[in-house]
């Protein structure tokens, strides 16, 4: 089984290094990112290697990724499109926005693109309320934003992702 | 004592101890403030919101330091939001409001906020009539909805965690009590919250699910029905049953129960009830200097045992070579005249009377008078051994693992006290976190080193000079010497002593490591006799019966030497496989070689033991008399079988490895025809021509109390004597005690307020000259050949007590050895496979056996652990074993049982 | 328009590059403090300055740091960059824009309380900006600015970040030290402070991003010069973070003191499509609602007046409602957001969150009955004053203020409405 210790050796000592030795469990958080980073979700075994890592019991580990809600314990779209609706955006045409891109893309929120490719959420507030429509597309690799959005540059935008 | 407070609760004056919380305060004087989330064991949390009330605190003048003054009383600041009175501790002055207006919508607030999501479901709920939310909401809360019964949060509802827990997520109000019990109290972190919000619930992540000794503890204090135990979900209502007081009869802590019985056809478990009382459950039952509020899985669910389908229900007789039944009084008559043989009564020299721990203090007297009495000699079944110091340096009475904190100190020797007696493994480790300087000297890790400020790591068969060298500091000065690298040649006896505390960093820097782990055993060996008070466990890892006798020495001598003895919270405390193993050598039984014990006895009385089960090599003597539960293996091979009656069917006393004696009370009716042990063992005697008292457990409790000088001036009265002091919240309500009870919210339901007894401990003799000598330290014995086999204890084993209850059985695995990873790899053994390799593991003069290697570093080279009652028949260390690799024939099967 | 002092790469192109903002001055501060001045003396020039924290409650910044326990060492600095109230998007475009800033301001702080390593929490929608900031602080210790030792002294200093990963409830203080610690983002309780017992049990200041991007330039320039912004009560300029139904919606940092009016009409360009203004909420989703009359248009945007209005300042994002926004569908949004980030720990919020939103859903859908409305109300009143930390409380606000200042809207909702 491919573990996280063989391929991020070097990240995993950095991320412990950041953190009093007594206190390693306060690594949980930035291993999750990197567990993630690396299937999309956090598979069991990577909560058993968190766990190992950070001298915490596995059911630890997992109540931390239940909590969070940036972690997922499923796999979704490989690209999962994030469109803030919280009041501020909602303001300047969130709802209408995101309702929208839905049916332009053929899913409702939540739901993953039959190809695998793209899940569409509502989430709360970003911190991006002066350029809404805004949404951020999380992938393995991390997270981007994407601002001052219209229906149609978010679809060109899907479409570029689908063909990466 | 702390310093004092006053303050005044509703206008009632109160004085509590500084850092009190206001809600123990309040319930010391007899004011109960709901709640849910607190529990007087468990930090508080603040959760709930349930224990909201007002809070005064006298203004201070910032120039003078003084209170202000206002119409010749203090003035009062109030807050503008209430507090929670159970985060809040008590301060000078304060006035604390629990009645008012403003304080009862609070609550009727939080009730409501509970009951929006609750399903409402007590007609069908386990928890119904023990239930706190229950109750409080009849006390406090609205009385309707005004919540849309349709938009109600649905979740899962029986979500098992792990075979043992059920958890009915709807349930459940998020108070935290569970996982907050599981991290603090078990250190057992195996239940979480998961999600958050309205979405929050209890899940488990471990393997097997809910993987703690402890998880029954959380159905108990779970302030609603959402944590049921497998056992007794769906089982009956809290009104039907009926409380029995018991003792736990699964190791030497003395854990006191609570039996609930009731009447019903078929009972549980395949039992045999006709229309009969059965038990339904087990509870812990208070006893704060005992187990507190606490038992461990094993007591829960082991008991069902007593209720096997399996159970010897009529005397056997052999008869043309085949066990058949027979009537009591031709029972008696054969196995008396074959007991005697030749001999005149009260000659029969050649018998040999054995009888354990598991047997109460009054069959063991009784057992002990009949061997007299026939003018032959009687054992105690133990591989352990050492019992006769304790009488001299056993734990001084007044002794409470809960007062010791700093300034104490705990040494734990030759045990792994999480498998051999989990609740010692909890209390020990909470003195530890109160400040108690804990020392684990083990021939392995064990989980409570977590907890030790200093870990002593020994070879196997040096466990006696290793405690020997923590008492004797010229010594210990020869050890330093030898560990320093210069030295290190030289004296590699003394040196070997010592190993580093990590195996894992062993091979790195052994040589390094040695100075600094004599410097730890200095350190320790200074703190224990700085210490104002000392305690010490000996367990039993890894030891057979002259090693055990050898630690019980040197701890005795240890604890003499630094003045440990006579005083509370000071002694030994012998951590025995039986429940009343202590009470045996009390009453002057010993543990006996029995190899040479049978060899020398034509004729055998052997009583609650399979000492054949144990070690088939045993020699046979001519006529045997057993009395069981079970057709053991020893039962097979009888002449007359006289089934016994379980310790749920009768009273008794046991005496703890605290020296404790308790009683415990019957909660069933006995079984067909199956009479106690002592009333079986007084009429054998009867028919050998001896006169015994057999009448009842109390006359013979009188006896005891006439003839042995320990016990002098017990009553089974006095062992029934209960005090308030004990009980957490000490304000008693004059109704009777299944009302308090449930009144009692501290309790959450479940769980016995202590009515029936809380024991007593056993006086010290004065200690003898010779213990007072320092400890010569005894010589390593053990041979280096081959490797060296050790027995270890494992808490779910394949004993007669585990077998028979079906939650138990599935968390026993599979047979397993302990093999350290290089010597795993030189017999051809790859280590992290999964599933584990099966190895035949040969021992000399032992039948062939076989199991699921266990390849990690907590094995220590060259050793093999095998655990006790897994089928390879273990008692003592042995050397001279090996093993070598097996096919898997049914991998799959093994697969499915070994852990992911 | 006068220079700005937090949102300074407005100004200074390229001032997110270290040699930039070293041409600025950038790192004198730090330096200075280090070489010359005792840790005493750092907080003091702090406190003259009258500085209040940038995060919501306001607290003098100055006086916090002297809080430490000096009995119990090591301490702890932790930036609150976790910035996840809605409407508030100030503190991302200090660390995107002017990053070097924050990070004399971390190193400021740290020094005047001791602490040898400090952490900024972000958000975990902030990975990008994390990454970032990792190598800044790379670039740091390789200029000699961090690290061991500081300009030939004794002191030293790690910052690291630790990012969250979507949690509101983690820009609580305590909430946040539990979520560094590796825990479930929940409030501890209080007493004691984190000043006392913080971070891994030490004492920890904690403070916001923005309250710390000031620090540099109090050092470099005194406190006077930083008074000489603002109001006596609360000096310095302050970034508002304008959302809603403005024109132009941003940041604009501003002297505290500074009008609704100026804010919203002068800066924000007014209200978009022609609408009118119908309400503010000048704190997010956290804010009570403010009817916008000529009154409050005209209050001066600061610590002592916005209360006057029966709302408070808070993190001082402006969210502008119009005319065109039905309040039972605003409270609906808000009361949803809360639902969502109750972290589950105490009762009210919990379960009180769950009940209203059931309640302005049905509202705002228009198939409630009068009863319902004042249901809601009852609910949020039984919510009020028993939560375990303020999350719970500002879930009720916009409810609260909402019904008593907008009934009409409430009325139209409900045909029974009496
Ligand atoms: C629910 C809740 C959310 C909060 N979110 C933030 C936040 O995102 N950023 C922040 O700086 N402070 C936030 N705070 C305030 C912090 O608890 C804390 O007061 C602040 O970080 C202190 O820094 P300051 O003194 O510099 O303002 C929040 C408080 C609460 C109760
Ligand atoms: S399961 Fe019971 S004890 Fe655990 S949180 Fe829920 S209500 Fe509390
Ligand atoms: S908050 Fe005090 S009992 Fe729960």
């Amino acid at each position: 089984m491919m573990m996280l210790k063989d391929t991020y050796s070097a990240e995993i000592e950095a991320t412990l290094a950041k953190y009093p030795p007594e206190n390693k469990r306060a690594a949980v958080m930035p291993l999750l990112h990197l567990a993630q980073r690396e299937n999309g979700y956090v598979t069991k075994s990577a909560l058993y290697e968190i766990a190992d890592l950070c001298g915490v019991a596995v059911t630890e580990v997992a109540s931390i990724m239940g909590f969070y809600t940036l972690y997922h314990d499923q796999p979704g779209g490989k690209y999962r499109l994030q469109v803030c609706t919280d009041l501020p955006c909602a303001l300047r045409g969130a709802n209408e926005f995101l309702e929208q891109l839905c049916a332009n893309v053929g899913v409702k929120v939540g739901e993953t693109t039959a190809d695998g490719m793209i899940t569409i959420e509502a989430v709360t507030c970003l911190a991006g309320c002066n350029k809404a429509p805004m949404f951020q597309v999380q992938t393995g690799e991390g997270l981007e934003y994407y601002e001052n959005q219209t229906v149609e540059s978010a679809v060109a935008l899907i479409n570029d992702l689908v063909k990466r | 004592m702390s310093k004092q407070v006053n303050l005044t609760i509703d206008n009632q004056a109160v004085t509590a101890a500084e850092g009190a919380l206001i809600v123990d305060a309040a319930k010391k004087v007899g004011i109960n403030i709901p709640v849910f989330c607190y529990h007087p064991k468990l930090e508080p949390a603040g959760m709930c919101r349930m224990c909201l009330v007002e809070i005064g605190r006298p203004v201070i003048d910032r120039a003078t330091g003084a209170p202000v003054m206002e119409g010749g009383k203090p003035k009062l600041q109030f807050g503008p939001k209430l507090e929670t009175s159970c985060t809040t501790p008590v301060s000078e002055g304060m006035v604390v409001i629990t009645n008012s207006e403003k304080v009862k919508a609070a609550r009727k607030d939080v009730v409501e906020f509970l009951l929006t999501s609750h399903p409402l479901d007590c007609p069908v709920c386990d928890k119904g009539g023990e239930c706190p939310l229950q109750n409080l909401t009849l006390a406090h809360g609205p009385a309707t909805s005004r919540f849309l019964f349709n938009e109600k949060n649905h979740n899962a509802k029986h979500v098992p965690l792990g075979d043992l827990i059920y958890l009915d997520r709807e349930r459940c109000i998020q108070c935290g009590r569970c996982v907050r019990f599981q991290e603090k109290i078990a250190g057992d972190p195996v239940i979480g919250f998961y999600n958050r919000g309205r979405q929050m619930e209890i899940v488990t992540f471990s393997e097997p699910g809910f993987d703690s000794y402890f998880s029954g503890n959380t159905t108990d204090i779970c302030p609603v029905g959402a944590l049921t135990s497998a056992d007794f979900r769906f089982g009956a209502r809290p009104w039907e049953m009926k409380a029995t007081a018991s003792i736990c009869t699964h190791c030497a802590v003395g854990c006191n129960l609570a039996f609930n019985v009731r009447r019903e056809v078929g009972g549980k478990n395949g039992s045999p009830s006709k229309g009969g009382i059965v038990i339904k459950r087990a509870l812990p039952r208070q006893n704060e200097a005992v187990n507190e509020l606490w038992i461990c899985d094993k007591g829960r669910f082991a008991y069902q045992y007593s209720e096997s389908p399996t159970r010897l229900a009529t005397p056997l007789v052999r008869k043309d070579g085949e066990l058949t039944p027979a009537s009591w009084d031709v029972a008696l008559e054969y196995a008396a005249e074959g007991l005697l043989g030749e001999s005149k009564p009260g000659q029969a020299k050649d018998l040999l009377v054995i009888g354990s721990g598991r047997l109460a203090n009054e069959d063991l007297f009784t057992l002990r008078k009949l061997a007299e009495g026939a003018g032959g000699q009687a054992a105690l079944y133990s591989q352990s051994g050492g019992g006769d110091l304790l009488a001299q340096v056993g734990a001084a009475p007044g002794t409470n693992l809960a007062s010791l904190g700093k300034g104490s100190v705990i040494l734990v020797v030759a045990s792994d006290l999480h498998e051999e007696a989990p609740i010692w493994f909890l209390r020990v480790k909470q003195a530890a976190e109160r400040g108690a300087t804990l020392i684990v000297a083990a021939g392995r890790p064990t989980r409570l080193d977590r907890y030790a400020k200093y870990v002593i790591r020994y070879a196997y068969g040096e466990e006696a000079q290793i405690v020997a060298a923590l008492g004797d500091s010229p010594r210990r000065a020869e050890l330093v010497e030898a560990a320093k690298p210069a030295a290190a040649a030289k004296p590699a006896a003394a040196a070997k002593l010592v190993e580093a505390a990590k195996p894992a960093a062993a091979a790195k820097t052994v040589e390094a490591a040695k100075p600094a782990a004599a410097a730890r055993l200095v350190e320790a060996a200074e703190a224990f006799g700085k210490a104002e008070n000392a305690l010490v466990f000996f367990g039993s890892d890894g030891l057979g019966q002259s090693g055990a006798q050898s630690v019980a020495q040197a701890c005795a001598q240890l604890l003499a030497a630094t003045r440990h003895v006579g005083r509370p919270n000071n002694g030994l405390i012998p951590v025995w496989g039986r429940a009343n193993e202590q009470g045996g050598w009390e009453l002057g039984l010993k543990a006996a070689n029995l190899q040479t014990a049978l060899q020398a006895s034509t004729t055998a009385y052997i009583v609650a033991a399979d000492p054949y089960g144990d070690d088939p090599s045993l020699p046979a003597p001519s006529f045997l008399v057993v009395q069981e539960l079970f057709l053991t293996e020893t039962a097979r091979r009888a002449d007359v079988v006289f089934p016994a009656q379980a310790f749920t069917e009768r009273d008794g006393s046991f005496t703890s490895g605290e020296r404790r004696v308790q009683r415990y009370y019957p909660a069933t009716p006995a079984l067909a025809d199956c009479r106690p042990d002592y009333a079986i063992s007084a009429e054998l005697g009867q028919h050998l021509g001896l006169k015994l008292e057999g009448r009842s457990a109390a006359a013979i409790f009188a006896q005891i109390a006439t003839e042995i000088p320990a016990y002098k001036g017990l009553t089974y009265r006095r062992l029934a004597e209960t005090t308030n002091a004990t009980a957490i919240g000490a304000a008693k309500d004059p109704r009777d005690a299944e009302e308090r009870r449930c009144a009692d919210l501290y309790y959450s339901g479940a769980g016995y307020e202590n009515t029936q007894g809380l024991g007593v401990q056993l006086p010290l003799q004065t200690l003898s000259p010779a213990l007072s000598k320092p400890a010569a330290a005894p010589a390593a014995q053990l041979s280096k050949t081959g490797l060296l086999a050790v027995p270890v204890t494992q808490l779910y084993d394949l004993g007669q007590t585990v077998l028979p209850s079906a939650l138990l059985r599935q968390r026993i695995g599979e047979a397993w050895v302990g093999v350290n990873p290089a010597d795993a790899a030189e017999a051809g053994i790859e280590a992290g496979a999964a599933p584990a390799a099966i190895v035949q593991v040969v021992l000399p003069g032992k039948p062939e056996w076989r199991a699921a290697a266990r390849i990690d570093e907590r094995t220590p080279r060259g050793v093999l652990l095998i655990p006790r009652s897994m089928g390879l028949p273990l008692n003592a260390p042995l050397p001279g074993a090996s093993i070598r690799p097996v096919v898997r024939r049914d991998s799959q099967e093994a697969a499915s049982q070994q852990p992911a | 328009m006068a220079e700005h002092i937090l949102l300074r790469h407005r100004d200074i192109p390229n001032i997110d590059r270290l040699e930039v903002y070293r041409q600025q001055g950038g790192f004198e501060a730090f330096q200075k403090a280090v070489a010359s001045l005792t840790p005493d003396a750092v907080t003091d020039i702090v406190k003259a300055s009258g500085l209040r924290g940038r995060g919501g409650a306001g607290f003098p910044t100055g006086m916090k740091w002297s809080f430490t326990d000096r009995k119990n060492w090591p301490h702890y600095v932790v930036c609150n960059a976790d910035e996840s109230e809605p409407g508030t998007f100030k503190d991302r475009e200090i660390l995107t824009g002017n990053p070097f800033q924050l990070l004399e301001g971390v190193a400021i702080a740290s020094y005047a309380v001791g602490a040898r390593v400090a952490y900024i929490y972000l958000r975990g929608e902030f990975w990008p900006i994390a990454r970032e900031l990792d190598k800044r602080i790379a670039e740091l210790e390789a200029a000699g600015l961090l690290g061991d030792k500081l300009f030939g002294t004794e002191y030293s200093l790690r910052i690291y970040t630790h990012l969250g990963a979507g949690a509101y409830i983690c820009g609580e203080e305590t909430a946040l030290l539990e979520s560094i610690e590796g825990k479930l983002g929940q409030p501890r309780l209080r007493p004691p402070f984190p000043p006392a017992v913080g971070l891994f049990g030490k004492p920890t200041v904690i403070n916001n991003t923005e309250t710390l991007a000031n620090v540099p330039l109090i050092l470099q320039r005194g406190a006077e010069w930083f008074r000489s912004f603002g109001t006596e009560k609360s000096p310095g300029v302050k970034i508002f973070s304008l959302s809603g139904c403005v024109n132009r919606p941003g940041n604009y940092e501003l002297p505290l003191g500074t009008t609704f009016r100026e804010l919203i009409m002068g800066r924000g360009g007014g209200i978009a499509y022609g609408h009118k203004i119908k309400a503010i909420m000048p704190a997010g989703n956290s804010s009570s609602l403010i009817v916008a009359t000529d009154e409050a248009l005209n209050t001066p945007m600061d610590y002592e007046s916005v209360p006057k209005l029966g709302a408070q300042l808070g993190s001082a994002s402006v969210i502008v409602i119009d005319d065109s926004v039905d309040i039972p569908w605003l409270i609906n949004k808000t009361v949803h957001f809360f639902r969502h980030e109750s972290c589950g720990k105490c009762t009210p919020c919990r379960e009180g969150t769950y009940w209203m939103s059931q309640l302005t859903e049905r509202i705002a859908a228009g198939h409630a009955t009068a009863e319902d409305v004042a249901l809601l109300k009852a609910v949020a009143g039984q919510i009020k004053g028993k939560c375990f930390c303020a999350l719970g409380e500002f879930s009720i606000e916009a409810v609260l203020s909402g019904m008593d200042r907008f009934k009409d809207d409430f009325e139209a909702k409900v045909s029974s409405y009496e």
